[in-house]
């Protein structure tokens, strides 16, 4: 007989699999259980400003100090935070790029790791340590500009990569910028100070506060109004518009070109 | 039967020929059965088939039952009447969504008058279409050619038209005054050739107009729009400033000198770049200026990465590197950009210190 019974077997043929599975479950539930004490410690973060900074010390040796170093000088994995300020720190832990996921061409935005009070912390500690771009105030964000001038500030220093209607477009070598589409006026204008990644930065002297502003304004203008030309299709330019024609203009024109030549039964 | 009265004959003359031989040679004198045809090198087709004649007509279903012909009626004089409310549709859309001030004025009143316009355009065409196809007769049938031409008496007439209208003008006859004619004619359409090459730029070399941009030694860089200087202190790394000469703004071909003179001011860490000789005095402590007109076909390329200092055109993706001097890295570009050498005057603000060494923008003939 080539096979032999089931009986002689010690261990039933899926054991493996099953024992796989159950290691796995106990390293990625006692991962999942041990970051999540070491995240919840820091529910109780204060209001004061001493306390909130010792509050994002201790986040930040627990979740940012690998790859970026003890005291900010930055590693081989990670770059110096030394000056980029509690406006930096806010924007990438605030919209989820920090912490980082994976290795790759950009950071992805995803939901963030951190709460407000967590984020403040780790921004508090960051700029305490070195001199940077603070946080904008609520009254350099209220969307009530020129838009106008912002509109023509945008298409000078921003459409070219972020497209004239925001809708984001693709860098080199699998980067892109991201679509602005819904972004918080507080994040854009924070990406402009701060430069996150690739993009340059756009300092008080270059875009003064006022000039944000309309900049935010302008973009928030675009959100809250329909285009007047109709479909949109992504503002992504000729390549939808012309897909678009493609297959339903010229899907039509084939269609009632049928229909014309076909003999009625 | 519209096929030629002959072929009959043809078709009887090879038949008759039982010589297998001569079938192929087609040329073959006409001694059998063309009588009235002349005996010349007429090709004689050997595998001619009969004229099948129109295949018979197919019965549609409105013709054969009365009840589909009159819903056919109705699909048709229904369509025409949308038309109709479609035509009324618009004239009441155009006033009802009149255009305001308010942008979105103008998509409410593209979108309902484009539709009730579709509308009667669509229920026209459509009923059309539609009548034709199934109640209009589809019989096909024959229409034989007539021949072109007239024949010899209203010829002739037209000759004697032509001849007596030469008597009466002396056209033929009085050559002076036809050979003035004809000169007039011809030196008329002189002045359109001048009023033409009016419309080119007037300039003997447009081939020095490309060599050259609005910089001068000591140009202020200023902001774009604004015309603001900018001092080296203001730039800091990783920024990008996109510049435009001290004064574009005053002059009347704005544009066009914008077209030329477009620089995107960068500021990288110093110990990155790499230096060719005769160019170590350009950059001022990182602070790089280079031409933004692609040398590829003149897009503006200003899509700079700060960390990895790639240069990006969005037309054609030509990636030049910052750090190199703006070297080609990537894409269809041949040339680097054109560095726009910077320094500093007694006031901090940054200063060209003369216009770029070498025409900016993409290749032209006479560029050396």
């Amino acid at each position: 007989m080539a096979r032999k019974p089931a009986k002689a077997n010690r261990r039933h043929p899926l054991a493996t699999v099953v024992l796989i599975a159950i290691g796995l479950a106990f390293t990625g539930g006692g991962y999942a259980l041990f970051t999540s004490t070491a995240t919840a410690q820091t529910d109780t973060a204060s209001s004061t400003s001493q306390s909130s900074v010792d509050e994002g010390k201790k986040l930040f040796a627990a979740n940012c100090q690998t790859c970026h170093g003890m005291a900010l000088e930055g590693t081989p994995a990670g770059p110096s935070l030394l000056g980029v300020g509690a406006a930096s720190v806010d924007f990438q832990v605030g919209t989820g790029r920090m912490p980082l996921a994976t290795d790759g061409p950009q950071a992805m935005q995803k939901p963030p790791q951190f709460t407000e009070e967590q984020t403040q912390a780790l921004a508090d500690y960051v700029a305490s340590l070195s001199p940077g771009p603070a946080i904008p105030t609520a009254d350099q964000l209220t969307a009530n500009g020129n838009a106008t001038n912002g509109g023509e500030l945008f298409r000078i220093n921003c459409a070219m990569c972020h497209n004239v209607a925001g809708a984001g477009g693709a860098l080199t070598e699998g980067k892109f910028a991201p679509d602005l589409t819904g972004v918080d006026s507080k994040y854009i204008y924070e990406a402009m100070l701060t430069g996150p990644q690739n993009m340059p930065v756009f300092n008080d002297h270059n875009i003064t506060p006022e000039d944000k502003r309309d900049i935010i304004t302008y973009l928030k203008y675009l959100q809250n109004n329909p285009s007047p030309g109709g479909f949109e299709l992504g503002n992504l330019g000729p390549v939808a518009e012309g897909l678009f024609i493609w297959i339903f203009g010229i899907g039509a024109v084939v269609a009632l070109t049928v229909w014309l030549t076909a003999k009625s039964n | 039967m519209a096929h030629d009265a002959s072929s009959g004959k043809d078709t009887a003359a090879t038949s008759s020929g039982l010589d297998v031989g001569s079938v192929g040679t087609a040329i073959e004198p006409s001694t059998v059965g063309h009588a009235e045809a002349d005996g010349g090198l007429a090709v004689i087709t050997t595998d001619t088939f009969t004229n099948p004649g129109l295949p018979p007509t197919r019965m549609r279903a409105t013709d054969l039952d009365p009840k589909k012909a009159r819903n056919a009626q109705r699909a048709v004089y229904t369509l025409f009447y949308l038309s109709i409310a479609g035509s009324i549709f618009a004239l009441a859309a155009y006033m009802a969504f009149p255009i305001s001030d308010d942008l979105n004025s103008i998509r409410l009143n593209t979108v309902f008058l484009g539709l009730g316009i579709t509308l009667a355009l669509m229920g026209i065409g459509l009923g059309a279409v539609h009548w034709a196809k199934t109640l209009m007769s589809d019989e096909e049938g024959e229409d034989i050619r007539h021949p072109v031409r007239s024949n010899d008496a209203t010829r002739t007439a037209a000759v004697q038209i032509f001849d007596e209208a030469n008597k009466e003008s002396g056209f033929g006859r009085r050559t002076l005054i036809r050979n003035s004619l004809i000169g007039a004619l011809v030196a008329f359409p002189l002045p359109a050739v001048i009023l033409f090459r009016g419309l080119a730029p007037e300039y003997n070399n447009p081939a020095a107009l490309l060599e050259t941009t609005m910089w001068k030694t000591g140009t202020r860089l200023t902001l774009d729009p604004s015309g603001l200087p900018v001092k080296a202190s203001d730039v800091t790394i990783g920024s990008a400033f996109h510049i435009i000469p001290e004064g574009l703004n005053d002059v009347p071909d704005r544009l066009e000198q914008k077209a030329k003179a477009a620089v995107l001011l960068m500021r990288v860490n110093v110990a990155d770049l790499t230096i060719s000789p005769g160019r170590e005095t350009w950059n001022y402590d990182g602070i790089v200026a280079y031409s933004k007109i692609c040398t590829h076909v003149g897009c503006p390329v200003a899509l700079f990465e700060q960390q990895t200092h790639h240069l990006l055109c969005p037309c054609h993706q030509s990636t030049f590197d910052v750090n190199n001097e703006c070297a080609v890295i990537f894409g269809p570009a041949k040339r680097p950009l054109p560095q726009l050498p910077i320094t500093v005057d007694g006031e901090g603000y940054l200063i060209a210190q003369s216009d770029f060494t070498q025409p900016v923008g993409p290749s032209f003939w006479e560029r050396s």
